[in-house]
C-alpha cells in the first residue's frame, strides 16, 4: 500500500505520517485536532492527491444531523409533485436524496472522506455515527436497501475542541494532535508556498511572526494561515527584509495589520507594547 | 514491556481500554510503524491517547516504561517478542472493567480471542516474511513496513532525520495541554465559552408554522414547509454558592463565570449559604441576617427540570453534614446531609464544583462526604472539572 509522507504542498511531521499510515492501514478513522490554521481540514485534500483517491468533504455545522450523511427522504418535493401530478411521485427512490457518507461508499476507486469540524453540531452527532463508521454500512427505511461500501474509505474528521467527543467515539479512532509548527517546520510549510522565496526575508518575516505569537494578552494568535496570507502581501509590496527590522513598533504596525492582527484591541495593544522597541535595544 | 505500558497509563488515569491494546498490537504487527521506538512511540500515541490533555500523562508513562530499553540499545523486535503468550490473561485478570469482560465474553470468550489474535499474527507473518514465526523468535523482523531485515535495526544506532539528541518523549511538549489547572481570569474566556456551548447543546430543528403558512399561501397552496433551528435557550439553571469562607474569591470567579453566561441560559437563579445548605439560603450577601428564603419555598420554587450547581469548598467539621444543630451560623433542625438529599430529590440533574485543589479532597473528611452524598457528582474548579460537570448535567443522570 502507498504511504503517506506528504506532498509537495504539505509538509507532514513524522508523527502525523505514522498516525495518517496507521489510520490507513488498520482501516480506522482518524481524528484530527489542533489550533485553527494548524492544516487540519487540508490534510484531508493533501491525503487524497497524495494516495491519487477522490475526497469527499462534509463540513459539519451546529445544525447538522448524521442522518444527513446518510440520506435524506425529501417528502416535500414528493408532497408538490403529487399535486402537480408528477409520476416520479410513484418511485419513493426519487426522494432519497444521498448524503456525504452513501456517497464515500459509492466512489470508486476508494475515497477519502473528510468530515471537518465535528465539534459545530449537537453532542450526539457522532454517536448517532459510530455503527456507519464502524460497519460502513447502514439500511435506507424507505427503500428497504442496504448500502454498503465496497472498501472501507479512510475517515478522516476535525475538531476544534469546543465540544467534548464522547468515549466510545473516541475508542474507535485514532488521534493526532498537530502542535503548532516549530520555527523549523513554519519555515518548511512557507517554503512549500512560496518556492524560491528569499531566505532572509522569510527569515525575518518568521522573526516578527513568532515574536508576535509571543504578545501576552493577544486576542488572536496569528496562525499559519495568516502567516501565509501576510508572506503574500510582503511578496506582493515587495518589501525588503530591512523594512520589517524597523525599531520602531508604530511603523511596523501598518505593516502587519490585516494580515497579522486582525483587531483593533490587538493593534492598540501592541501599540502600547512597541515591543519591538525592547527588542532591539 | 507492553504490559506495563498498559498498566502505568491506566494508572496514570489515561483511559485505554482493551480494544485499543489489541489494536495496538494488531498495528505493530501490520507493520503500522516502522522499527524504532520512537516510531513505535508516535504509533502507541496515535492509538491510545485521544485527548490531547492526556498527551503528556502519556509521554511521562512512555519515559519511565522505555527508559531501561533504550539504554540497553536492544532492538524494538526484541521486547515486542518478550509479550508472554498470556499477557492477555494476566492482564484481563488485574484489570478488565466488569464491562469489558462482557465485551471479551461477546466475541466468543477469552480463548477464542486469543486464538484470533495469533491467527491474526500468523497470517501477517506469512504474507509479509514467509512465514516466520513471529512470538518468541526475537531477531528476525514481524514488520510489514520494509519487508524483512535480517538485521534488525538498533535503537542505539538510530539517528532520525532531524539528529535529536533528547528522545521525543522527554520533551514534554504537551505540557501545557494539561488542563488540570485552577478556574481564575487567565482561562476564565475558555471556560466562559464551553460554558455556553453547554447552554447550546440540544438544537434540533422545528416547524416555523408561520413561516410555513405564509410560504405556503405565497406559493399559491402549494406546501412550501420551513424549518428552523430550535431556540436554544432552554436550560434553566439554579445556583448554590458557598460564601464566608477562604475560597470566596473563587467562587467569585465562578458565579461571574455564570453570570457572563446568563443571556445564553433560558434561566439563571442564585441562592447563597455558607459551607452546606440547611434550612435558609439569601439572595444579597450584604444582607443575608435579615433577608433569609426557607430551602423549602426555593425547592417549590424551581420545577425538577433546572439543573442545579453547587460551588463551595465542602470544607468544615463533619459533624455539620452528619448532626442536626451543628451548623456554624444558625441552628439546624436538621443534618446537612438531609438537605442535600432534599435537593438532590428536586434536583435530580446536579453538580458539586469544588474551587479546593484536588490533592485536599481525600484527606478533608467533610469533602468525601459531600462527594458521596452527591453521588460522586463533584468537580474541581478547573476547565476540566467544568467540561465534566457540563457534559454529566447535559446527560442528567449521575456521573461515571
Ligand atoms: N503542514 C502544512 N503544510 C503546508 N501548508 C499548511 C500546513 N499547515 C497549514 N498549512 C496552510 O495553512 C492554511 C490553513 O490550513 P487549514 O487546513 O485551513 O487549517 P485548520 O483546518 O487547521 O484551521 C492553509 O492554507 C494550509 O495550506
Ligand atoms: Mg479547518
Amino acid at each position: 500500500m502507498t504511504k503517506f509522507t506528504g506532498t509537495d504542498s504539505y509538509i507532514a511531521t513524522p508523527d502525523l505520517m505514522i498516525a495518517v499510515n496507521a489510520a490507513l492501514t488498520l482501516e480506522r478513522p482518524l481524528l484530527i485536532k489542533g489550533e485553527p490554521g494548524t492544516g487540519k481540514t487540508v490534510l484531508a485534500q493533501e491525503v487524497a492527491k497524495a494516495l491519487n483517491r477522490p475526497l469527499i468533504s462534509w463540513h459539519v455545522k451546529s445544525t447538522t444531523k448524521a442522518q444527513q450523511g446518510l440520506y435524506e427522504y425529501d417528502a416535500v418535493a414528493r408532497l408538490r409533485d403529487s399535486q402537480l401530478g408528477d409520476p416520479r411521485v410513484h418511485d419513493i427512490g426519487n426522494y432519497i436524496v444521498k448524503g456525504k457518507l452513501w456517497q464515500a461508499f459509492d466512489t470508486d476507486p476508494c475515497p477519502i472522506l473528510l468530515i471537518d469540524e465535528v465539534d459545530k453540531a449537537d453532542i450526539e452527532f457522532p454517536n448517532d455515527l459510530l455503527l456507519e463508521l464502524d460497519r460502513m454500512e447502514f439500511h435506507v427505511y424507505e427503500t428497504r436497501q442496504v448500502v454498503k461500501a465496497a472498501k472501507r474509505p479512510l475517515v478522516i474528521i476535525t475538531s476544534n475542541n469546543e465540544k467534548e467527543l464522547p468515549d466510545a467515539f473516541l475508542r474507535r479512532c485514532f488521534f493526532h494532535y498537530i502542535r503548532f509548527p516549530d520555527r523549523d517546520t513554519m519555515q518548511r510549510i512557507a517554503e512549500v508556498h512560496y518556492p524560491g522565496i528569499k531566505p532572509a526575508l522569510l527569515h525575518q518575516a518568521l522573526t516578527v511572526f513568532f515574536d508576535v505569537r509571543e504578545v501576552p494578552g493577544l486576542k488572536k494568535k496569528p496562525s499559519t494561515s495568516e502567516l501565509l496570507d501576510w508572506i503574500k502581501l510582503l511578496l506582493a509590496e515587495d518589501l525588503s527584509p530591512d523594512e520589517l527590522r524597523d525599531k520602531d513598533a508604530k511603523n511596523l504596525i501598518p505593516k502587519l495589520h490585516g494580515a497579522l492582527l486582525k483587531n483593533e484591541q490587538d493593534i492598540h495593544l501592541f501599540e502600547r507594547l512597541a515591543f519591538m522597541n525592547r527588542r532591539g535595544s | 514491556m507492553f504490559l506495563t505500558l498498559f498498566l502505568d497509563l491506566r494508572a496514570a488515569k489515561v483511559p485505554v481500554s482493551l480494544g485499543e491494546y489489541l489494536t495496538l498490537l494488531e498495528a505493530v504487527v501490520r507493520g503500522a510503524a516502522g522499527f524504532s521506538v520512537e516510531d513505535f512511540y508516535y504509533l502507541a500515541r496515535a492509538i491510545l491517547v485521544k485527548d490531547e490533555r492526556n498527551l503528556d500523562k502519556f509521554d511521562r508513562v512512555f519515559a519511565t516504561v522505555f527508559e531501561g530499553v533504550v539504554s540497553q540499545a536492544g532492538s524494538i523486535e526484541e521486547f515486542l517478542a518478550q509479550i508472554p503468550e498470556d499477557w492477555l490473561r494476566a492482564l484481563a485478570e488485574k484489570l478488565l472493567t466488569p464491562a469489558e469482560m462482557a465485551e471479551i465474553q461477546a466475541l466468543g470468550g477469552f480463548d477464542k480471542l486469543m486464538e484470533t489474535l495469533k491467527e491474526r499474527l500468523a497470517e501477517q507473518n506469512e504474507e509479509h516474511h514467509g512465514g516466520n514465526k513471529w512470538i518468541g523468535t526475537g531477531g528476525t523482523s514481524p514488520f510489514g513496513a520494509y519487508g524483512y531485515n535480517p538485521a534488525g535495526i538498533r535503537i542505539g544506532q538510530k539517528t532520525n532525520r532531524h539528529n535529536r539528541a533528547v528522545k521525543v518523549w522527554d520533551r514534554r511538549e504537551f505540557k501545557n495541554l494539561d488542563d488540570g489547572v485552577e478556574l481564575g481570569t487567565r482561562n476564565f474566556r475558555m471556560a466562559l465559552r464551553r460554558l455556553r456551548k453547554f447552554a447550546r447543546d440540544g438544537a434540533a430543528t422545528e416547524l416555523d408554522l408561520d413561516a410555513t403558512i405564509a410560504g405556503t399561501a405565497r406559493s399559491g397552496g402549494m406546501l412550501d414547509v420551513h424549518l428552523r433551528p430550535e431556540r436554544h435557550n432552554k436550560i434553566k439553571v439554579l445556583l448554590l454558592l458557598d460564601v464566608g469562607g477562604s475560597m470566596d474569591s473563587h467562587i467569585q470567579t465562578c458565579e461571574e463565570l455564570f453570570s457572563a453566561a446568563r443571556s445564553e441560559f433560558k434561566h439563571l437563579e442564585h441562592y447563597y449559604f455558607h459551607n452546606c445548605p440547611y434550612g435558609h439560603l439569601w439572595r444579597d450577601n450584604s444582607r443575608r441576617w435579615d433577608d433569609r428564603i426557607a430551602t423549602w419555598d426555593v425547592i417549590h420554587t424551581y420545577p425538577p427540570d433546572w439543573k442545579l450547581v453547587i460551588v463551595g469548598d465542602a470544607s468544615m467539621s463533619p459533624w455539620e453534614i452528619t448532626t442536626p444543630g451543628a451548623a456554624v451560623e444558625e441552628w439546624n433542625e436538621e443534618a446537612g446531609s438531609v438537605w442535600i438529599n432534599r435537593l438532590l430529590t428536586q434536583w435530580p440533574a446536579a453538580a458539586w464544583l469544588n474551587p479546593s485543589p484536588a490533592r485536599q479532597w481525600s484527606w478533608t473528611e467533610s469533602i468525601a462526604m459531600l462527594h458521596q452524598a452527591m453521588g460522586g457528582r463533584m468537580h474541581g474548579l478547573t476547565l476540566e472539572g467544568l467540561d465534566q460537570a457540563m457534559r454529566q448535567l447535559n446527560r442528567g443522570a449521575p456521573g461515571r
